[in-house]
């Protein structure tokens, strides 16, 4: 028997290596509760390890795991890609630790950080004003549609629908919806992009905002984005740019020259500010000057040569505490100042030769193109969360499956800017090597990784839950 | 791939099937939506009384792949629901037109039937 790994068992061959909550716990008698008996247990089982064991524990789930740090991971800026960790050493200096409540006179270096980030972000965008306030790229999209709304109730329009093109994030439509539109689906054309008479038959007096991901899911630059913006703005809609895709154009091209009204930038796709498990995140929002009185409370300026927050005059209000992730923004900030313009302009360059690269080598169909920092492929007949599956035993992570849903059982592969030729070339390697194989390998794929294949059915019927657990121990 | 189509059906063409008799339907989802679904691991529906508003959704079916609206093709008054969906969601797979049901109504207006599709008709929008 080969121990070369700690792994769940799922069948009987396994070395089964026990979980720490099965080979030490206490049990606690629990006395003289004050609360009612019904609400109340007798006891409770605890684990009870040793520091020893306690660091084995962690060390042994991180080598289960498949992370950033551990091989390509073609999930992309999208979801998860390696960010560079020296913003984290400056988001973690002692005098980056600021109380939010201390008076604006001395806090004057945190201000001046945060009125230039606005700045850059605004000048990377094409904006005129940025706020830094909203915590998440999706709480960015719901600030600027709150903005557009506030700018149509301004000017006394009673605008009721936001147009999304199929391709869009769901985000984008869950985003119109909570802010209170109805969401108009536009059909993609032949070719992947907005199909331009569509658009037209879609808007009208009742148009808020089209909400449009520029390049889109697929990699495609709007090469009609002139006329798009024209459409819009003539029918009285606003046009918001979803920040997703904005790592293809760093330094290049700037969705405000493209006739965007809004924008939201996701910092962790591009920006170096990881997700750190969901959060916390930020969302900087960014508006051309007739919105920017709009902008959420606070906004940071500059009077006199000292800094100061104050409320913009028509401002939507809070979207969260105080000015947003204060950590996070520093490690944007961070990024942003060591690149640089001509650093920035590289990201770019790199994340698009990658994709292209990647694409190039991979022997699957990528039906549309030509494309900029990702590119969606087919698996063709094979099943893509089977082939994603495989491509865990050569080593690698798998790219994102089954979305966008226009190109069928699709492989939504995007390698970022930071991989280098030797990553590119061993996932092309493994891609392949998955692309050659049948159904029946790829149906009992995976075997090496710590968890075989998960059966998704019963665990989303019979799910297991945590505190079960413990009660069964 | 060819999916079953029950003669004795109307459909909407949002994939949902209804069984008239007289001033009560039956109604539940068709095999080409639980084929296009995946395996259901969750079924939630109103309960008994709820009103139908043809057109509007009534539920939901949450599968491995998507969680999904269902539609109601007809209005009614909600006479009885399919309880063993709760613990077994997996008939809407293995037997979508019959344990597979949903809800029983009493219809508001039986002359909705005659918008919905034939089978002949629903059979040319899915294949």
């Amino acid at each position: 028997m080969k121990y070369d790994q700690a792994r769940w068992t799922d069948d009987g061959d396994d070395r089964y290596e026990p979980l720490l909550s099965e080979k030490a716990n206490e049990t606690v008698e629990i006395e003289d509760a004050a609360l009612p008996d019904d609400l109340t247990r007798d006891s409770l089982t605890l684990p009870d390890p040793a520091e020893p064991e306690l660091a084995r524990h962690y060390t042994r789930l991180s080598q289960m795991n498949y992370g950033v740090e551990s091989g390509p991971f073609p999930l992309g800026s999208c979801t998860m890609k390696y960010n560079p960790s020296f913003t984290e050493d400056v988001a973690a200096r002692p005098d980056a630790a600021i109380h939010p409540d201390r008076p604006d006179a001395t806090v004057q270096g945190t201000l001046a950080l945060c009125h230039r980030l606005q700045d850059y972000l605004g000048r990377i965008g094409g904006m005129d004003a940025v706020t830094l306030q909203p915590p998440a790229g999706a709480a960015g999209e719901f600030t600027g549609i709150e903005i557009a709304k506030a700018y149509h109730e301004a000017n006394d329009e009673e605008r009721r629908e936001v147009v999304i093109p199929d391709s869009a994030h769901g985000t984008n439509f869950a985003t119109a919806a909570m802010a209170g539109y109805e969401v108009v689906e536009l059909p993609s054309d032949d070719d992947g992009r907005v199909d331009t008479e569509a658009l037209a038959a879609a808007v009208g007096d009742d148009t808020a905002a089209l909400m449009l991901t520029n390049p889109n899911t697929l990699g495609l630059f709007e090469r009609d984005i002139e006329e798009i913006a024209d459409l819009v703005h003539d029918a009285g809609g606003l046009l918001y740019y979803d920040g997703a895709n904005l790592n293809a154009l760093l330094g290049r091209a700037r969705p405000g020259d493209m006739g965007f009204d809004v924008m939201h930038y996701n910092v962790h796709k591009t920006f170096a500010t990881p997700h750190g498990g969901g959060g916390p995140g930020a969302g900087p929002v960014g508006v051309r000057e007739g919105l920017a009185r709009f902008l959420p409370n606070p906004h940071v300026r500059e009077r006199d040569g000292n800094y100061e927050y104050y409320e913009p005059e028509a401002s939507i209000g809070k979207v969260h505490g105080f000015y947003g992730n204060w950590p996070v923004l520093v490690k944007a900030f961070a990024y942003i100042a060591r690149l640089g313009d001509a650093g920035l302009r590289d990201a770019s360059a790199k994340a698009v030769l990658n994709a292209n690269y990647l694409a190039e080598q991979i022997d699957y169909d990528v039906p549309f193109g030509p494309f900029h920092h990702e590119f969606v492929a087919s698996a063709g007949e094979q099943d893509a969360a089977d082939a994603a599956k495989r491509m865990l035993d050569y080593g690698v992570h798998p790219p994102t499956t089954k979305w966008p849903e226009i190109v069928d059982e699709a492989l939504m592969t995007e390698p970022t800017e930071g991989e280098t030729k030797r990553s590119l070339d061993q996932l092309a390697a493994a891609f392949d090597a998955v692309a050659a194989e049948d159904d029946e390998t790829l149906a009992a794929a995976p075997s090496r990784p710590a968890a075989r294949r998960i059966d998704q059915v019963s665990a989303a019927r019979n799910p297991r839950l945590s505190w079960q657990a413990l009660d069964d121990a | 791939m060819s999916f079953d189509v029950p003669d004795d059906l109307r459909y909407l063409d949002t994939h949902e099937w209804v069984r008239a008799t007289d001033a009560t339907a039956e109604i539940g989802i068709s095999d080409f939506a639980q084929d296009e679904l995946g395996d259901v691991v969750f079924v939630e529906l109103p309960d008994e009384g709820a009103e139908l508003t043809a057109g509007e959704d009534f539920g939901v079916v949450e599968s491995i792949k998507a969680v999904s609206d269902v539609y109601a093709p007809v209005s009614g008054t909600v006479t009885a629901v399919n309880d063993r969906l709760r613990d077994e969601p997996e008939l809407l797979n293995e037997d979508p037109y019959g344990d597979g049901w949903m809800l029983e109504i009493d219809l508001t207006d039986e002359s909705e039937l005659d918008d919905l599709l034939s089978p002949a008709d629903y059979r040319d929008q899915i294949e």
